[in-house]
């Protein structure tokens, strides 16, 4: 194995630049001053604004809520289309759910904008539009990580299952299901990661009246920066680094999802 | 044909409509559908009130229907050009930096022992479980005190910060297939590190540039965000004109219009990169 030092010391000036500004985040959210400045002197103090803040609190709720309303129909909606690509080779489909990952974010957010405005009038922005935008861009990286899941399984399974005389639901309910759960549950704990992370298409589907966290945060960074935003931050880190490794813990695939995308995008082409 | 097969093929054609038709047709009412009515919407005259002016009615001839000045208005003065070309430069900048800072950390996970290799890759991942505009705000108190901020500088930076696994990623599973022996050789045949970098190693990780390349240039053409943020005025992009006609001037069908010139231009890209990897899969 060829690693000079020259790789080790620029590799460690990478890691550096890519954790260095989120320690910075997480020491100032203890940081006992309303600038992050200077270290005045360590406090929970932030912590305690955070969950006193009602506005906060609901914005926080919200984000749950569509979550994960949007992940559980995003992973039975992307369950089916995972298994509709493997088994069918459907061709409208793998189109229809890997578009909207490979396009630029704002697209899809602009577009359901004028879908909602247009088609449910000037007050339709909802909770409701933000599930349905969320779900369909989840729909895809569940459909991803389900049909990589199957193309792994030996076919003649399925065939053995039949020949055997179970009927399709029953070859599916028995066989199919439970050899596809562990893509089904991180194809789920990645749409819910995504759905609470989600900024951009949030932003256009949202209206006022529906703030969510990462909505929040932007409000604050353009109005008034306190460490609150901090202390909210590192929640926020805490919670999708919790749901990242039980994710990996169920089934590797899902630090690959991006790649995956491509791979897919390269294999259509 | 016997009964058992027919019953079974109309149970399997069943199955099918069952499981194929609920994502399509949700995808079709809230992927395709937006997609069309944006594409009309680009030719259609913005209402009173923002929005879009209806498109049949009472209003006079010039303020209802279709029309194609809002690509006329495009076309007609440069400076709209200029921010494309401008988001052009800002992604492909972050798009070489990104290749350049994540080959060696990619280059390292591939010749680390198979052990730590999942380890140092979730590394490289985890930042990325902050949201994105923490991550954002990150930067926003590193370089205010140094008085970096609202400038191309800061866009830059956070551009990259924001985008670099999705080139660690690709590169590295491209660099894990390598054969090392194949570096043995080149050894063996009196090659020094240097070109046994760039005339083995390199060559081979190409597609591997290629799909992180695309994975982080096409993000980058249409963030608004990061600009806003971290920018200047100077410093707008696409994404920005975009957001600022739906709900800044609330001007949609002209937002619709450079949301469409956008897509043209991913599509191209899309297009010419699917060439160009088709060709070099021939060659090898």
């Amino acid at each position: 194995m060829r690693r000079s030092p020259l790789l080790w010391i620029s590799s460690a000036l990478v890691f550096a630049f890519l954790y260095i500004p989120l320690i910075v985040v997480v020491v100032f959210s203890f940081n006992n001053s309303k600038l992050n400045a200077e270290w005045v002197g360590f406090t929970f103090g932030w912590y305690y604004v955070l969950f006193n803040d009602a506005a906060m609190i609901q914005a926080a709720l919200n984000s749950l809520i569509i979550a994960f309303v949007a992940a559980t129909l995003a992973t039975v909606l992307g369950t089916m289309a995972g298994i509709a690509m493997h088994r069918y080779r459907s061709r409208f489909l793998p189109f229809m759910t890997l578009t909207p990952l490979a396009m630029p974010e704002i697209l899809l957010g602009v577009s359901l904008l004028i879908f909602f405005i247009s088609v449910f009038g000037e007050n339709a922005l909802s909770l409701l539009t933000v599930i349905i935008a969320h779900t369909t861009f989840c729909i895809g990286f569940v459909a991803i990580v389900v049909r990589a899941r199957l193309s792994g399984m030996d076919e003649s399974i399925f065939e053995a299952a039949r020949d055997l005389g179970a009927t399709p639901w029953k070859t599916f309910r028995l066989v199919t299901f439970p050899m596809i759960l562990p893509a089904v549950i991180a194809g789920a704990l990645m749409s819910f990661t995504l759905s609470i992370d989600d900024f951009v298409i949030t932003f256009f589907t949202a209206g006022a009246g529906v703030p969510t966290l990462p909505l929040t945060i932007y409000t604050m960074i353009k109005i008034s920066v306190t460490p609150e935003v901090n202390a909210l931050s590192t929640l926020m880190m805490l919670l999708t680094l919790f749901l990242i490794i039980v994710a990996t813990r169920v089934a590797p695939d899902v630090l690959q999802k991006k790649q995956m995308v491509n791979d897919e995008a390269e294999n259509r082409a | 044909m016997s009964l058992i097969q027919a019953t079974r093929i109309r149970g399997e054609r069943l199955l099918q409509l069952i499981v194929s038709a609920p994502p399509f047709v949700f995808l079709l009412l809230f992927f395709l559908l937006p997609a069309l009515i944006m594409v009309v919407a680009s030719f259609r005259y913005p209402g009173e009130f923002g929005g879009l002016a209806p498109l049949f009615g009472d209003l006079p001839a010039g303020e209802k229907g279709l029309t194609l000045e809002n690509y006329q208005i495009f076309f007609s003065d440069f400076i709209y050009a200029q921010i494309f070309l401008k988001s052009l430069g800002v992604a492909a900048l972050t798009t070489l930096i990104c290749l350049v800072m994540a080959y060696p950390v990619a280059l390292l996970i591939a010749r680390s022992p198979k052990k730590s290799r999942d380890l140092l890759v979730l590394l490289c991942v985890l930042p990325f479980a902050s949201n994105f505009l923490v991550r954002v705000y990150a930067w926003m108190i590193i370089l205010g005190p140094f008085d970096l901020l609202f400038s191309r500088f800061a866009v830059i930076v956070g551009m990259v910060y924001v985008h670099l696994p999705f080139m660690i990623l690709p590169l590295y599973t491209n660099l894990e297939k390598h054969d090392p022996t194949l570096l043995d050789a080149a050894q063996d045949l009196g090659a020094n590190a240097w070109n046994r970098f760039w005339k083995v190693t390199f060559p081979m990780s190409l597609p591997g540039i290629f799909s992180g390349s695309v994975l982080v240039f096409i993000p980058v053409l249409g963030m608004f965000a990061i600009p806003e943020i971290l920018g200047g005025k100077d410093d707008w992009l696409v994404g920005n004109m975009i957001k600022e006609a739906f709900l800044g001037t609330r001007d949609w069908p002209f937002g619709s219009m450079l949301a469409m010139m956008l897509t043209v231009v991913v599509l191209g890209i899309a297009v010419l990169s699917t060439t160009f990897a088709k060709r070099r899969m021939r060659r090898a």
